[in-house]
């Protein structure tokens, strides 16, 4: 395997080492979410990556109704990080209703289909 | 301060196709009746046809497809793809095209058989590959998190999103051109099966087929033709992002944006509009650009639409045709907003026709939220 260069696989390499890092701009300090060749805050180029603290919390959320033949129903919500920048993902280890907004939650590297993702869970009180 | 282009072209002909299902005819053929109505309506052919402003859910090219499928060659096209947005956007394209002289005939049409070719959503478009890993069900996910939003910052209830949706079959119960005619309660909505929380299967846009299509022309002939002229007075577009997960205040879209341009090119206000066609593919959609329109401040939409306030003898008419959720949705429903608010203001409405509009609002929404465009249409009495 080539060394990773592209932002898209900084972020896919480092989450099959089980690693969740962001994007943050050297020009104005932001960090950004997706990754990308490019700052959408100040259009500076120079992006470096930082480990994630994992910390965020709920932003808006949904429950996609499935039938339970289907695998049931599960969520699918929007995750504020510490560091200012949102993503969509899933709150695992409660039901899917039970997913509130504000709701303090923690990453983890979970698997999709095979390929690793960040999902959450909540955080410990 | 008024836009230079404004009144610079005209609605000479709208006309549609294939509403409710369409058995046996592809997307392009409903395009290609739709366009026929609309020409027809106009008094003229297409031979006549030199500007063609398309775009379908299928194929990488929609626009050549249909001029090829139509036998012209039209010297302006405009293919744009923003979503069901599109064809509000194309008013602008068509009017600078028009007075430009690129074109003389501008030809927006559209048309889709989505719901007898499988009642799956057609769509070119790949999922957002940061978004996909978590299956969201789009567009509805996307929506539902926009809606739980506004519930969860302005305290908008399940209960101000039905009364939406029971609106918009008030109205569509007159509309013999509506697909979905039963009466609707807010108790129906509510007991609905849920689809995604907060949203049922009733604060959902239906799924059709049909076609529409709307002919323009420079403002100067506007009188060489059958049906009365209804004139762009201002539009106006802003794209905010493509995937629900961009989207900065789910609470907030470009509408805030576009319809500020729109009114200040027409030169008019939200108090001066009389009839309000919106993109309503879910019941949030229509409080959301209520709010960013102007006709009510931000967080009040909710109570803004409760107790019929919106329907048939309310205080605002909104979506007089039943709109997406109850007379008509074929994917994309932007050209059905254009066609109602030229007809409220032409006089022959399908259903109920309101009396004496000189002033219509058609807004378009595209993608997740992610495309506004907002145009005011006027009658003569407006130049
Ligand atoms: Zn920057």
């Amino acid at each position: 395997m080539p060394d990773a260069t592209g932002p898209d696989q900084i972020f896919q390499r480092a989450l099959a080492d089980k690693e969740i890092v962001l994007p943050r701009c050297d020009d104005c300090g932001a960090f950004h979410f997706f990754p990308r060749v490019l700052c959408p805050h100040c259009h500076g180029t120079a992006i470096s990556w930082k480990p994630a603290s994992g910390k965020g919390r709920v932003h808006t959320t949904t429950v996609v109704r499935r039938k339970p033949e289907r695998g049931g129903d599960y969520n699918v919500c929007m995750v504020e990080l510490e560091e200012g920048v949102r993503m969509m993902s899933r709150v695992e280890g409660v039901a899917p209703g039970d997913v509130v907004i504000d709701m303090a939650v923690t990453a983890f590297v979970g698997e999709a289909e095979g390929a690793p993702v960040v999902l959450f869970r909540p955080a410990e009180a | 301060m008024t836009d230079q282009l404004r009144g610079k072209s005209t609605i000479v002909g709208t006309g549609h196709a294939g509403f409710g299902e369409a058995h046996g005819l592809t997307a392009y053929d409903v395009m290609a009746q739709s366009a026929l109505a609309a020409l027809g309506d106009a008094g003229l052919t297409l031979s006549d046809v030199d500007g063609l402003f398309c775009t379908m859910m299928e194929d990488s090219m929609p626009a050549l497809m249909a001029a090829e499928y139509l036998g012209i060659q039209p010297r302006f096209i405009d293919g744009t793809m923003s979503g069901g947005s599109s064809f509000v956007n194309y008013l602008t394209s068509a009017t600078m095209a028009l007075d430009a002289g690129l074109c003389d005939v501008a030809l927006i049409v559209y048309g889709s058989n989505q719901r007898t070719a499988s009642g799956k959503l057609v769509t070119a478009s790949r999922p957002p590959a940061y978004e996909a890993p978590y299956n969201p069900r789009y567009p509805i996910s996307a929506y539902a998190m926009a809606a739980a939003r506004h519930m969860h910052e302005y305290g908008t209830t399940r209960e101000q999103l039905a009364d939406v949706a029971v609106a918009a079959r008030a109205w569509a119960q007159h509309n013999p051109e509506a697909f979905e005619r039963g009466p609707l309660t807010r108790e129906d909505v509510l007991g609905a099966r849920m689809v995604g929380d907060p949203l049922t299967t009733r604060d959902c846009c239906l799924v059709t087929d049909g076609g529409g299509a709307v002919v323009l022309v420079r403002a100067d002939r506007a009188r060489d033709f059958p049906k009365p002229p209804v004139y762009v007075l201002g539009s106006a577009a802003e794209s905010s992002h493509r995937q629900i997960s961009q989207m900065k205040d789910f609470t907030v879209t470009a509408a805030r944006a576009s319809g500020k341009r729109a009114f200040a090119a027409a030169g008019v206000s939200p108090g001066d509009i009389q009839a309000v066609e919106l993109y309503d593919a879910f019941t949030i959609n229509t409080i959301l650009f209520l709010e960013d329109l102007g006709f009510c401040a931000k967080g009040e939409g909710g109570a803004f639409v409760e107790n019929g306030r919106i329907a048939p003898d309310g205080a605002l008419p909104v979506n007089t045709n039943g709109g997406g959720l109850s007379c008509v949705h074929p994917g994309m429903y932007g050209i059905f907003t254009v066609i109602e608010a030229a007809r409220q203001i032409r006089g022959d409405a399908p259903g109920i026709q309101l009396n004496d509009i000189d002033l219509a609002l058609a807004h378009g929404n595209g993608g997740v939220l992610s495309s506004q465009v907002t145009a005011i249409l006027g009658s003569q009495a407006t130049l």
